[in-house]
């Protein structure tokens, strides 16, 4: 890939502005956001074919859903700096009369969002109905997905993951963040999921797993190669691991980040491990 | 006194499959979801002419909630089909943050409502609907009486836009209203004129509030009944222009007391012109088995029931 580079600066801006995010409001999620920042980089800046006019409607052009809304923090980023809405907005994260709420939403008419997400497991559905309309509307076009591995313990989803495979919703690409951790500890922990490949395959997915999910490269090869996968007669599923944390070496691999915002020494730290690069707002 | 009569007893869920299969050749957009009750729901003829229009999710509502809120991301106007139970409590989180909080134009048509549901008993009667799905803000509440007026509801959904609950039932009851009326979402329609009492009812209760009136008629009262087939947003103009002439009101309804009309239109008097109220509905309990006439006889929503609250309530002028 040509500009890996500018990626990997994008990359690391989307990481400062996650921080600075949540540190102003001393609230939101840095954790699973942080570990995501490559996942959305790569999907914004890379992958969809997307409109930069926004419609709700969405006709004609590529979709991504948000199921785990509280990582709003990266959305936001990734959105603002693709030209859906005024970088400086990132500001207003949080705060009243704010389009940037805790959890993303259409009500304040922010672009860019096209369904409100935050109470888990409901995104899936929502996207197998976002990409049955594009069936009935000849439009081939594809509608992406992101969920937590945490997220999947809410029972809606397996309604939808049985539904996309008995439908053969081809033109959806679910992925899931397995960072293993989520508000009370280690998923394992809190409640073991077993072989998430082994149950999406059962339920008749075609899946692929992506180990590097903090390695730009890797995860627009595995989106790429999703793509190439789809229009089979099968919903795909990337299994994408990354480490929750991900570019701040203290909230590595720990549960404690995941709904906890940095203090002003703590934040000092983080962003001095991420250069700005493309300049904060 | 105005009269109405009874063109023949029809269910009201038949009334939705007649709209709806009317909107399948009209409006190419409308599309219809189902959780495995297709025949209940009346969707059969839908889903025979437009099958590509047709989705069976199977039992999983929540599910079903979330596809037809996706859908309407790409234009189509979903209609959501199953018992009123599994369209209201068992995905409330799923109606609040993606369709209400969203604002999907999403159309959650729900059969079997209330104790004429009969004898699947308690678990199928759903008593708490309206007040659930009243709460949610943006979302419009319509619970319809009759069979055409059911029809005429289902039209008229497909026209706005926005999150509409569509409430109706299971049992063949008094189809009196006119075929192919005209349905106005938020409208009140003064059945008969009257200066004693305002009976305000809705759904099921229409019918028996018209019987109820020709019953007090006799006695020498007269009632104004006034059919609320629109819940929210309520029409609060028809309310207290009847009851301002009346001096006091009956509200009946298949419902619960507690979050249904009954409060909607106590909330609108104490606000505007308190007038002493009657409640015809049920008391905050569940149903059980039994034919939907034993049930509606036990649980005190009848035309008798709505006799006995207009002269109770005629007393507390």
């Amino acid at each position: 890939m040509p500009h890996t580079k500018e990626l990997e600066d994008f990359v690391t801006q989307v990481r400062r502005d996650i921080l600075r995010q949540v540190h102003k409001v001393n609230s939101g999620h840095p954790g699973g956001s942080l570990g995501c920042a490559e996942f959305f980089t790569a999907l914004y800046q890379e992958v969809m074919d997307y409109k930069s006019d926004f419609d709700m409607n969405g006709i004609g052009e590529d979709l991504f859903f948000l199921s785990n809304g509280h990582i709003s923090p990266v959305f936001y980023s990734v959105l603002a700096r693709s030209g859906f809405f005024p970088v400086e907005e990132l500001n207003t994260f949080r705060l009243i009369n704010s389009r940037l709420q805790g959890h993303p939403t259409t009500h304040e008419g922010l672009p860019g969002i096209r369904i409100a997400s935050g109470s888990l497991g409901q995104g899936l559905s929502v996207a197998i109905g976002a990409a049955e309309a594009k069936k009935l509307n000849k439009d081939s076009h594809i509608v992406y997905t992101l969920h937590g591995d945490g997220e999947l313990q809410e029972g809606q989803n397996w309604e939808a993951i049985m539904y996309a495979a008995g439908n053969k919703i081809d033109n959806l690409i679910s992925t899931v963040d397995v960072n293993g951790q989520q508000i009370d500890g280690a998923t394992d922990q809190v409640l073991p999921m077993g072989n998430l490949k082994a149950k999406f395959e059962a339920f008749g997915w075609d899946v692929l797993e992506v180990k590097e999910g903090n390695d730009i490269t890797k995860v627009i090869e595995g989106l790429n190669e999703a793509k190439s996968r789809t229009g089979k007669g099968k919903p795909v599923c990337i299994l994408l691991t990354t480490v929750m944390g991900h570019g701040v070496d203290f909230m590595m691999h720990t549960h404690k980040w995941h709904g906890v915002a940095p203090n002003d020494e703590q934040l000092e730290n983080a962003l001095a491990q991420n250069p700005e690069t493309l300049g904060d707002y | 006194m105005k009269k109405y009569t009874n063109t023949g007893n029809k269910d009201t869920r038949s009334g939705f499959g007649a709209g709806l299969t009317e909107l399948g050749k009209t409006k190419k957009n409308v599309v219809a979801l189902c959780a495995d009750l297709t025949g209940s729901l009346k969707m059969d003829d839908f889903k025979k002419n437009h099958p590509e229009r047709f989705f069976q999710i199977g039992i999983a509502e929540a599910n079903m909630i979330g596809i037809a809120a996706g859908m309407t991301i790409g234009g189509k106007i979903p209609f959501t089909g199953t018992f009123a139970n599994f369209s209201t409590g068992r995905v409330y989180d799923q109606i609040r943050q993606s369709v209400a909080y969203s604002n999907k134009n999403v159309k959650i048509c729900a059969s079997h409502a209330g104790v004429t549901l009969g004898e699947d008993g308690a678990t199928h009667q759903i008593l708490e609907d309206i007040g659930l799905m009243k709460m949610l803000p943006g979302m419009t509440v319509i619970n319809t009486c009759d069979y055409n007026q059911t029809k005429a509801a289902t039209l008229a959904i497909a026209e706005f836009e926005g999150p509409v609950y569509l409430r109706f039932g299971r049992p063949k009851v008094a189809n009196f209203t006119p075929e192919n009326g005209k349905f106005e979402i938020g409208k009140a329609v003064n059945l008969t004129e009257g200066t004693d009492v305002t009976i305000i009812a809705t759904g099921h209760l229409v019918w028996e509030a018209l019987q109820a009136a020709e019953q007090l008629n006799e006695k020498g009262i007269s009632a104004e009944v006034i059919n609320i087939h629109t819940i929210k947003p309520l029409d609060k103009e028809a309310i207290l222009a009847s009851v301002k002439k009346t001096g006091c009101v009956v509200t009946a309804e298949e419902h619960n007391f507690l979050g249904g009309l009954g409060e909607s239109v106590s909330r609108t008097l104490v606000e505007n012109f308190p007038a002493p109220q009657e409640f015809v509905a049920t008391k905050d309990t569940f149903g059980e088995s039994g034919t939907p006439e034993q049930l509606m006889e036990k649980y005190g929503l009848n035309a008798e029931a709505i006799v006995k609250a207009s002269e109770k309530v005629l007393k507390r002028k």
